[in-house]
């Protein structure tokens, strides 16, 4: 099955399309519209229950707004007393100060490791520094061990969710990766078929390669340990049967004490899959004799985190724990799935996260992929002020592009200029509604109703009409009333 | 009790039987109310769009008309919810303490009508008549920025001979959201077919809601598309009585 150019899914801000232009390959595409809107429709109704059992749920996400906030403000000491702990139990911390050293010191452990084979845990992380295509143009074979991210690897698909990465892939679509990549022409789409394939697929590669990689779900300052929930148990055959392990984590995934856990823990599971508890949590410290890897390496990415840090409104996209509640929240997502995002982090944590990442370099459109409806806020966990910070990156965007001579022209932007203008005096504005009637009749039909309109007029009358302007202002009305009482 | 109703710029200029139903309803509960002459824009669409500089002028102006008034009126929750949420975060970065203070004095006199109806005044039953089956569409701001909870409700339901329907989803966003109506026009109108198979499910007459800029959207989709149904703000449906329906206002 070939496609079209145009519908190749690039999830790199620096080479794919506008926000608007991917939303477009998406929306011609009903089969994967409809697998969105189903898998979130699950998820949602699934969170829905267990968030509504929780009485306690709006002091849970104050107290986890405040722990993730106080982590963001005291960071450097928090990661360094992690660096000691782990440090001093058998781990080795490595910094990486952007995503071409991340990828520079993790190849560097896989070749001291003499490693050319590597199972991976599920990270959105490793996918943010593009590590698998770097390490395959390295000579070293990545194979992920998450079932989606299976699916999405042997089907060469991106992933559009940072929970749920194949939610835009149906059953019959996975056995069809499967039947062909995995060479079993009679596999069934039955679920129970199609995770018995992965099994033993999984198994092979569990009992051969030693070495592993992994994101991080939390890091502990106080003990030095790494925390990874998951819902499959692969994530725990790749903690417990490698030799050597090393874990990529963002800076801003660490937690001051071990006990904070059960706090974190109760509102990632509801909000990221609707359960009360994930099936598998998995939390190593270091190295133990006899158990488990033996080499243990974590490697902290900062990739523009520390200057999010550094700006108070930003600061707080930094709070996010990846539960995803806010892309299944979200009715823009909801309608685009997460490949129009052109990023590995889709949604409304994605719209204000991925320009950020880029220093607002690219990615621009973004921060108004968003009706500004509020969802996302409503749902965090940690409640990140989504709409707040998509506001704020908006006005860095409109600050970065109003002086560029071909904006000058641009209708968006000639019309707020000019609407400016208008809104500063009442009697500009009134002169400006009374030749807008006159003017707007050119494109009044008859029936009172205006079709079809030039220029950015036309984005909205290419889906909606608009009722004509009325012959009297409200104003006008109540001057002429006010008259009338006198 | 003196009020200043703030019109808001579309609604003066697009939808001008908004505002004759907020004046007609409220001195029928004899609210005395006051026009500012000067009004024009609260700032939203420049603040959501990223206009920040423009967003804080016309706060500015807009605290500086209204600073001595008793209460005021807005017949539009994302205009309410720009004033309350975004105003603080320009002044704080752009203004100065007279400004921060008038502000602060200012706010907790800014009513959404409903709220102004409910809280202020005390009312649900304003004697409204509206023989139709309409279906309440809560708008994002209404819902989850002003928290109107089921105050449009209360008041839809002491209306005599309505027909309230009940909308699916009714939380979701129709896709308007402003500029992003023409910025992301397509992703817009995916959303707003997704709102208009709700809406039009519910076999209502008319669409209602507190906010005429969904409306505008919605109520464009449904003329286009010659739904079997119209748009019509909530003011409109409560300023309506026995002996004098909605269309004497339009």
């Amino acid at each position: 099955m070939t496609q079209p150019a145009s519908d190749k899914v690039i999830l790199d801000p620096r080479f794919a399309p506008p926000f608007p232009q991917g939303a477009l390959n998406v929306l011609r595409n009903p089969q994967l519209r409809k697998n969105v809107a189903h898998a979130i429709d699950v998820i949602q109704s699934k969170r829905g229950k267990l968030v509504a059992e929780k009485t306690d749920w709006q002091e849970l996400r104050s107290a986890a707004s405040a722990l993730r906030a106080h982590v963001l403000e005291n960071l450097d000491a928090y990661l360094e007393e992690f660096e000691a702990r782990c440090t001093a139990a058998g781990g080795e911390v490595h910094w990486a100060a952007d995503a071409a050293q991340a990828r520079q010191i993790i190849l560097g452990l896989l070749r001291q490791e003499g490693a050319r084979e590597v199972i991976k845990i599920k990270t959105m992380t490793s996918a943010e520094i593009q590590l698998n295509p770097f390490l395959e143009a390295h000579g070293v074979k990545t194979y992920e061990t998450d079932l989606a991210e299976i699916i999405l690897q042997l089907g060469e698909q991106e992933p559009s969710h940072i929970v749920v990465p194949a939610l835009h892939v149906n059953r019959a679509q996975v056995r069809e990766i499967f039947a062909r990549r995995m060479g079993l022409e009679n596999l069934s789409d039955d679920p129970q078929a199609l995770t018995a394939a992965a099994r033993t697929y999984l198994r092979q590669k569990f009992l051969t390669i030693p070495t592993a990689i992994s994101g991080a779900n939390f890091l502990v300052a106080e003990t030095g340990s790494v925390a990874i929930v998951e819902s499959e148990g692969n994530g725990r055959m790749c903690l417990t049967l490698p030799r050597a392990m090393i874990t990529l984590a963002g800076i801003e995934k660490v937690l001051p004490r071990f006990g904070d856990l059960e706090l974190m823990l109760q509102l990632l599971a509801r909000s990221a899959t609707g359960e009360r508890m994930n099936p598998y949590t998995s939390l190593w410290t270091g190295v133990t004799p006899g158990d488990g890897p033996q080499r243990f390496h974590v490697v902290l990415l900062d990739n523009g985190r520390s200057a999010m840090l550094r700006r108070p409104v930003e600061r707080q996209t930094l709070r996010c724990i990846r539960c995803a509640a806010c892309m299944n929240a979200c009715p823009v997502y909801r309608q685009t799935g997460g490949h129009a995002y052109g990023s590995v982090y889709p949604g409304p944590i994605g719209a204000i996260l991925t320009p950020q990442l880029m220093h607002l370099q690219h990615a621009q459109t973004l921060p108004y992929a968003s009706s500004l409806c509020g969802a996302c806020y409503e749902v965090c966990p940690v409640k990140i002020n989504i709409p707040q910070v998509l506001l704020e990156l908006r006005a860095q965007v409109t600050n970065q592009e109003r002086h560029q001579a071909a904006r000058f022209l641009d209708p968006m932007y000639l019309g707020l200029r000019i609407a400016n203008f208008l809104f500063a005096r009442a009697g500009r504005f009134h002169l400006a509604q009374r030749f807008g009637r006159i003017g707007i009749r050119l494109f009044t039909r008859r029936d009172g109703w205006i079709h079809s309109l030039p220029s950015i007029g036309a984005k909205w009358t290419q889906t909606r009409d608009l009722r004509g302007f009325p012959r009297q202002t409200f104003h006008e009305w109540w001057a002429a009333r006010d008259k009338e009482a006198k | 009790m003196r009020v200043s109703l703030f019109i808001t710029c579309y609604n003066d200029t697009l939808y001008p039987e908004t505002g004759r139903a907020v004046v007609r309803l409220l001195e029928r509960l004899g609210v005395q109310l006051d026009f500012h002459p000067r009004q024009t824009c609260c700032g939203q669409m420049h603040a959501n769009t990223g206009f920040r500089g423009e967003a804080f002028s016309q706060a500015k102006r807009f605290v500086q008309l209204y600073r001595d008034t008793e209460t005021v009126v807005i017949p539009s929750s994302s205009c309410v919810a720009m004033i309350r949420d975004q105003y603080p975060g320009l002044f704080e970065e752009l203004g100065n303490e007279t400004l921060r203070n008038d502000f602060a004095a200012l706010a907790p006199r800014v009513f959404e009508l409903s709220e102004f109806l409910i809280d202020r005044l005390g009312v649900e039953d304003v004697g409204s008549y509206f023989p139709h089956r309409v279906v309440y569409h809560a708008s994002c701001h209404g819902v989850r920025a002003l928290h109107l909870g089921d105050r449009p409700y209360r008041l839809l339901a002491k209306v005599r001979a309505l027909d309230l329907a009940t909308l699916p989803n009714v939380e979701r966003c129709c896709g308007f959201g402003g500029t992003f109506s023409v910025k992301n026009a397509e992703v817009s109108s995916a959303m707003m077919a997704a709102k208009l198979q709700d809406v039009v499910s519910t076999g209502a007459e008319y669409c209602t809601a507190l906010d005429n800029s969904c409306l505008m959207h919605l109520g464009g989709a449904m003329h286009r598309q010659y739904a079997a149904m119209k748009t019509i703000h909530l003011a409109q449906i409560l300023a309506a009585t026995e002996e004098s329906p909605v269309e004497a206002l339009a």
